[in-house]
């Protein structure tokens, strides 16, 4: 009797391709953690020295660049409101967009189309250039036309400010919300819309009452994800609200302030001594990245909060 | 059950309250006229017409695409909710054309309210289900609402399963209770119609028969239309069953005599289980 010529399951032979890709994307995922480990490494090793107290609590009087009297209070509250601001303008305005577009839209009609597009492009179009359109839309057409009305045209809205920076930074991340926003809308079962509606309930009441809360954690995730975007961002605020130094912090929407990343960039490239300034700019750096986590937790933590609530009521 | 029966063209004497589906002692409530429906250029329904008695339970049947469901929905106006639907003919309610401009469709879902196939209560606890349409209709009142809310589960033979817990999410109920608490909401709003399309195809046999015998209760006050495709079903609990093929309506009459002897081949080959 002859036995057929494979009674086994092995692999004939040695599969190159199949083991040479495994090894590809394990050394891509390898690149990625091995530079943030980098990134990380050398940032706390060289920041956390230099970390004090009076460091972050300091406004500085007359020398940024001087490690032994400066702080950087201001840059961390300028920072701190101008990401606050944008998520209070970015929500909403992102929100409705997307509901518009996926609970109202015809999904074929040609203006559906075109806002789209307008909202893929607008994710593609690089922040200086936002900064740019902050200048020319918000300060020199809104800021300067409310000076005009309310102000008898005396200087208040039509310079740099909190306010136009913010909502600059806002109009960068909108693509953010409204793409996250309608993932999250179109998650929600069309059976609760049905529902709903058969119970006589308008599309308005049905959007409120049962699609929005069903998608907020999704809604929110937009809105942390917006945050790590703009958090470290600074061309789009260049041009719109950041000042090099201020003696005060900001009190007002009208006024400027400072800022961590726009810091980073003035104490890296205007010290009369780098090396001298060398490791306040490493504090910086290090309190930059602290607090973009930070605000990130904050949101993490609504979201899950939020998750906990609905799960017990699932 | 059924025997074969050969093609002898027996004179067959119905009588005129049976071909409408108004039995004798009945009003006509729903009458559909002429109904044809669009999905863009294809004819979903063709040439309805039917009418239907109050407190009656009338059973759709007939195989997957029939459009038992798609006229189903005709009748509440959901399918409203889709690109490219356009209706020809009329469907009365009352004597009132629901298609007709001047119809307000929330009012029009106040009265005839739906149950569907996959029970679909909000994640909401127990209590707010059922208050969801009382509050939506204008009810504040706690007091009012606690005591609606228990009425409609009374009448949804859930009360006993969860008075305890009101407050727990309707989640947490097992389907059969999730499909009972669904028809809760929807009586809690006091329809005079209930839509039912498949609504226990999804549950196991015991749910099932829990649903089936609340449907028998139900008939005492509420006009029931049940979209099925469980013959057994539509035998045990419609007074009258129409039953479709390709958007057409092939017959309609008493329950009995559809499926014992039916007028038409096609729908005994149904009911025999011969196709579908």
């Amino acid at each position: 009797m002859s036995t057929p010529a494979t009674t086994h399951f092995r692999a004939k032979e040695f599969r190159l391709g199949s083991f040479l890709f495994t090894g590809l994307t394990g050394a891509a995922t390898f690149l990625i953690l091995a530079i943030l480990v980098v990134i990380l490494t050398d940032v706390v090793i060289h920041g956390l020295p230099n970390l004090s107290w009076r460091f972050v609590s300091t406004i500085p009087k007359k020398d940024i660049f001087d490690p032994a009297t400066t702080g950087i209070l201001p840059m961390i509250v300028g920072t701190t409101i101008r990401v606050l601001l944008m998520t209070i303008f970015v929500l909403p305005v992102g929100v409705i967009t997307a509901v518009y577009l996926t609970e109202y839209a015809p999904n074929t009609a040609l203006l559906t189309r075109i806002i789209r597009a307008a909202v893929n492009n607008l994710a593609g179009v690089p922040s200086v250039v936002f900064g740019l359109f902050g200048l020319g839309f918000f300060i020199n057409f809104v800021g300067k036309n409310l000076d005009a009305i309310l102000h008898n045209g005396s200087q208040a809205w039509g310079q740099p400010s909190l306010i136009w920076a913010s909502l600059t930074l806002a109009v960068m991340t909108l693509p953010v919300v409204i793409v996250a926003t309608e993932e999250s809308l179109k998650a929600v079962p069309p059976g609760l819309r049905e529902a709903s509606l058969a119970l006589g309930a308008t599309k308005l009441k049905t959007i409120v009452k049962i699609v929005l809360p069903q998608a907020l954690p999704g809604i929110l995730t937009g809105g942390i994800l917006s945050i790590s975007r703009a958090a470290g961002e600074v061309a789009p605020i260049l041009f719109t609200g950041v000042a090099y130094y201020m003696s005060t912090l900001p009190t007002h929407l009208t006024d400027q302030f400072m800022d961590l990343g726009y810091d980073v960039f003035v104490l890296s490239t205007q010290s009369p001594n780098i090396d001298k300034t060398q490791p306040i700019l490493y504090a910086t750096v290090l309190v930059l990245l602290i607090l973009t986590f930070a605000l990130n937790i904050v949101a993490i933590l609504i979201r899950s909060n939020m998750r906990r609530k609905m799960r017990l009521l699932q | 059950m059924t025997q074969l029966m050969p093609e002898i063209s027996l004179p067959k004497i119905v009588p005129a309250e049976a071909r409408t589906g108004v039995p004798a002692g009945s009003q006509a409530l729903i009458s559909i006229e002429n109904l044809s429906l669009y999905y863009g250029a294809s004819k979903a329904l063709k040439n309805i017409s039917l009418t239907l008695g109050e407190r009656v339970v009338t059973a759709f049947i007939g195989p997957s695409g029939c459009g038992k469901s798609t006229l189903l929905r005709c009748l509440n106006r959901m399918n409203d909710l889709i690109d490219n639907v356009r209706i020809e003919g009329a469907v009365k309610i009352g004597g009132h054309d629901i298609y007709d401009s001047a119809v307000d469709v929330i009012e029009l879902r106040k009265r005839v309210g739906m149950v569907f196939q996959k029970s679909n209560p909000f994640p909401k606890s127990i209590f707010e289900n059922v208050a969801y349409g009382l509050r939506l209709h204008g009810l504040k009142d706690q007091g009012s609402l606690a005591a609606a809310v228990e009425e409609s589960l009374r009448g949804a033979a859930l009360w006993d399963e969860v008075k305890d817990r009101l407050h727990a999410s309707a989640l947490g109920l097992s389907g059969g209770q999730q499909q009972r608490l669904c028809i809760a909401r929807a009586i809690a709003i006091k329809p005079e119609i209930i839509l039912m399309d498949e609504p226990a195809s999804a549950l196991d046999p015991i749910a099932t028969a829990r649903v089936e015998e609340l449907i028998l209760e139900l008939k005492e006050n509420f006009t029931i239309v049940i979209v099925t495709h469980n013959m057994q079903q539509a035998a045990r609990i419609s007074d009258f069953t129409a039953f479709f093929y390709i958007g057409e309506l092939v017959e309609f009459d008493a329950t009995a005599k559809v499926f014992t002897n039916p007028a038409k081949k096609q729908t005994e080959d149904y009911v025999t289980g011969r196709f579908g």
